[in-house]
């Protein structure tokens, strides 16, 4: 737990320090934003009615970008090497990693439901839902993608097979996190819960298995 | 005599290339010990191999008691590794970076502090991020971020390479005031002189084995600086 | 099918004599060869009853002869993965070549079948929709699915450390099992709101006597062919890695003969 903590600690401020995901991956996650609606005609109400499938797409994407850079970190210098000989326990460095992951892209999200707001006009009907729906999703996505964020930076080329690897696994998180914001935004009727109780499904899942897989990841891979 | 290092014929392959061909080394606790060998003769796969970062695929290799065939994670955190990478987070200071492995070894804050002023790291240097540092000042702080964690084995890859002189005397300085204090030291150079002052004993490592017969404690002699360069093997070194 | 040995003229060099006894020089063996027959005469036998003989069906007229195909194909490919998944764990478990080729084995055939049934499926769509594709569940489920699996191929592909490519393949190959019934799930509700006819929601639950026998006899020539395969596969794969090896010995041998060299070369530079 407490190592857990120093590395999610240490991620957070080398985020901090060197501004990746506030100083690119937002911009770019906003900027597709715009391309959206450029690419769909917003006057003829198309953006409207996708809204919460194009929110999901776009954290998807800037996933991918964040955990990729999660992992390039670790990967320069020989890092790697030595986290294997620092003594933290695989299980804590995956989970300080899914915890700053996380932190990260709740951020994002939260800047990127503020531009949706404003320039698709939509509005949030039932908050808590969001937020639980927001929260328990993006659990999932950084409990598969920090699996695969240190597989792929074992690999040469691995960066661009991150998205390969990464977006098909969680294919389950964007179907039940667009469909609950569709019943947080009041598109559709029916309860919104099933699709938490998916997402959470997900997450404990993942979380599960990382935290047994992240040790022969770290030490034999 | 307890032993910190024993290789029997201990193989290693980087994919299928033998970069330990069948290596006997024997290496007594307390003991600072020189590897020398031209480029590509295996020392630091032989390095790597105490870390316990290397695999060894046929042999015997224990270190510090512990069998690396079967438990080579094991040995991990008791080692103190410095190669040709310095371990640093680039965007992190140098007291971030420090601190982050000494806590991470479960040593104090205070014990990365006292290794930084050990290696003479200027305190102005401190909360400068360490990309902006020197290459020899970088050095520095990854060899205050190994000493911070106490290691039992010290595992040197050409720990002067690219630091002036007074980095070297304070690197030769903490190798011996290890040694008196029971830590064993493994060491590769190039710098001769600086280093066969430093060492108890001097191991040719040639052709992924060790050529030096395991206990012969004599030192050999310095090879005549005339001899012909030798052909470079495949790089492990690299 | 027979395929050729890949350690044929490979020059083993004089010495290295240490071919393990379990690599055989072909991939053909007794069962191998049963297990061939067997297939190709149950194949012949499943177009003749699938195609011919069996009466069509009075709901869904002569498409059901694409079930005959189609659930053996999607069967096996879910029975190829579970494979995978537990050939992984074994693999980090006792760390030995063979679990590693056995698990990456069974997922190529995995991602082969799976390919088949989206291909017949496309097919059934083209004739009962008159679409080849529509997001139809079970199909969608097939290709997010199959995605997964291509990337565990392209992992396979990129040269690396045997045990690093076994290690992060396996890892991978247990990360995309448990996905399978997840997205399922979330396949199924989230089409389930939008009910359609779909290739399995109506098969008949009380096929009659031909029809259910063509049915099971699909069922078991399709595992029989994927048995078939994986030996074969595997033991391609299997001769692959030993003839990579046949150098490692040599090149040890090799690599202890530079210390002939005189060793006053030593530490110059």
């Amino acid at each position: 737990m407490r190592d857990a903590v120093l590395v999610m600690t240490k991620d957070l401020r080398l985020e901090w320090r060197s501004k990746v995901g506030i100083g690119q991956v937002l911009p770019f996650s906003l900027l597709v934003v715009l391309l959206f609606a450029f690419a769909l005609d917003p006057e003829r109400g198309v953006l409207d009615r996708v809204t919460s499938g194009l929110f999901w797409v776009v954290v998807l994407f800037s996933s991918v970008l964040m955990i990729e850079r999660a992992f390039s970190v670790e990967a320069a210098d020989g890092i790697f090497d030595a986290l294997r000989l620092s003594g933290l326990a695989p299980a804590a460095i995956y989970a300080g990693k899914v915890a700053a992951l996380a932190v990260q892209l709740l951020a994002v999200e939260a800047v990127l439901a503020v531009a949706v707001a404003v320039f698709y006009d939509t509005t949030f009907r039932t908050p808590v839902l969001t937020v639980g729906v927001a929260l328990v999703a993006t659990v999932g996505i950084a409990a598969a993608g920090a699996v695969y964020g240190a597989l792929a930076a074992r690999l040469r080329s691995g960066t661009t097979l991150l998205p390969l690897l990464l977006l098909p696994l969680l294919a389950p998180v964007l179907i039940g996190a667009t469909r609950g914001f569709e019943v947080a935004l009041g598109r559709e009727a029916g309860p919104g819960w099933p699709w938490v109780a998916l997402l959470g499904i997900f997450a404990v899942v993942y979380l599960t298995l990382g935290a047994l897989l992240f040790r022969p990841l770290l030490e034999d891979a | 005599m307890e032993l910190a290092v024993h290789l029997r014929d201990a193989v290693a392959l980087l994919g299928r290339f033998p970069a330990l061909a069948g290596a006997d080394l024997d290496v007594a606790r307390g003991e600072v010990v020189l590897l020398r060998g031209p480029n590509g003769a295996g020392k630091t796969t032989l390095l790597r191999v105490c870390a316990g970062l290397a695999a060894v695929s046929s042999g015997v290799a224990e270190v510090l008691g512990v069998d690396l065939v079967r438990h080579r994670s094991a040995i991990r955190r008791r080692v103190g590794l410095l190669g040709h990478a310095t371990y640093l987070y680039d965007d992190l200071t140098v007291t971030e970076n420090v601190d982050f492995w000494a806590r991470a070894a479960g040593a104090e804050v205070a014990d990365g502090r006292r290794a930084l002023d050990r290696l003479e790291v200027a305190s102005r240097l401190h909360d400068l991020p360490v990309h902006t540092l020197s290459a020899g000042q970088r050095r520095r702080v990854s060899f205050a971020a190994m000493v911070a964690r106490r290691p039992e084995l010290w595992l040197l890859d050409e720990p002067h390479a690219g630091l002036d002189a007074s980095g070297r005397d304070i690197i030769d300085g903490l190798v011996r005031e290890a040694a008196s204090v029971g830590a064993t030291v493994l060491f590769a150079s190039h710098e001769l002189d600086r280093a066969d002052d430093v060492a108890d004993r001097t191991v040719e490592v040639v052709g992924g084995t060790v050529v030096t017969a395991p206990q012969d404690a004599p030192p050999l002699d310095a090879p005549s600086p005339l001899a012909a360069p030798p052909s470079e093997g495949v790089a492990s070194d690299a | 099918m027979t395929v050729d040995n890949p350690t044929t003229g490979a020059g083993r060099p004089p010495g290295a004599a240490s071919e393990p006894p379990t690599g055989p020089p072909t991939t053909g063996s007794t069962a191998t060869r049963v297990l061939g027959v067997i297939t190709l005469v149950g194949i012949a036998a499943l177009v003749l009853l699938g195609v011919f003989l069996t009466p069509a069906d009075a709901e869904l007229g002569d498409t059901i002869r694409i079930l005959y195909m189609h659930v053996p194909t999607v069967s096996t490919a879910y029975l190829a993965f579970v494979i995978t998944a537990i050939a992984s764990v074994m693999y980090l478990w006792k760390r030995t070549e063979f679990w590693d080729l056995f698990a990456a084995s069974s997922a190529e055939l995995g991602v082969l079948f799976f390919a088949l049934t989206i291909l017949n499926g496309m097919l059934w769509g083209k004739i009962t929709w008159g679409v080849f594709w529509r997001w139809e569940p079970r199909l969608t489920t097939t290709a997010v699915l199959m995605l997964t699996y291509v990337g565990y191929l392209a992992v396979r592909q990129i040269p690396n450390d045997t045990r690093t490519r076994g290690t992060i393949s396996a890892v991978i190959g247990i990360m995309a099992v448990v996905n399978i019934p997840i997205t399922h799930k979330a396949v199924d509700w989230w089409r389930g709101l939008h009910q359609e006819k779909t290739i399995f929601g109506t098969v008949d639950p009380d096929m009659k006597g031909l029809q259910l026998f063509t049915a099971y006899l699909g069922l078991t020539v399709f595992l029989v062919l994927f048995a078939w395969l994986l030996i074969h596969r595997f033991r391609v794969a299997w001769l692959a890695e030993r003839a990579a090896d046949v150098g490692v010995d040599a090149a040890i041998a090799e690599r202890r003969a530079e210390r002939a060299v005189p060793s006053s070369a030593g530490g110059a530079s």
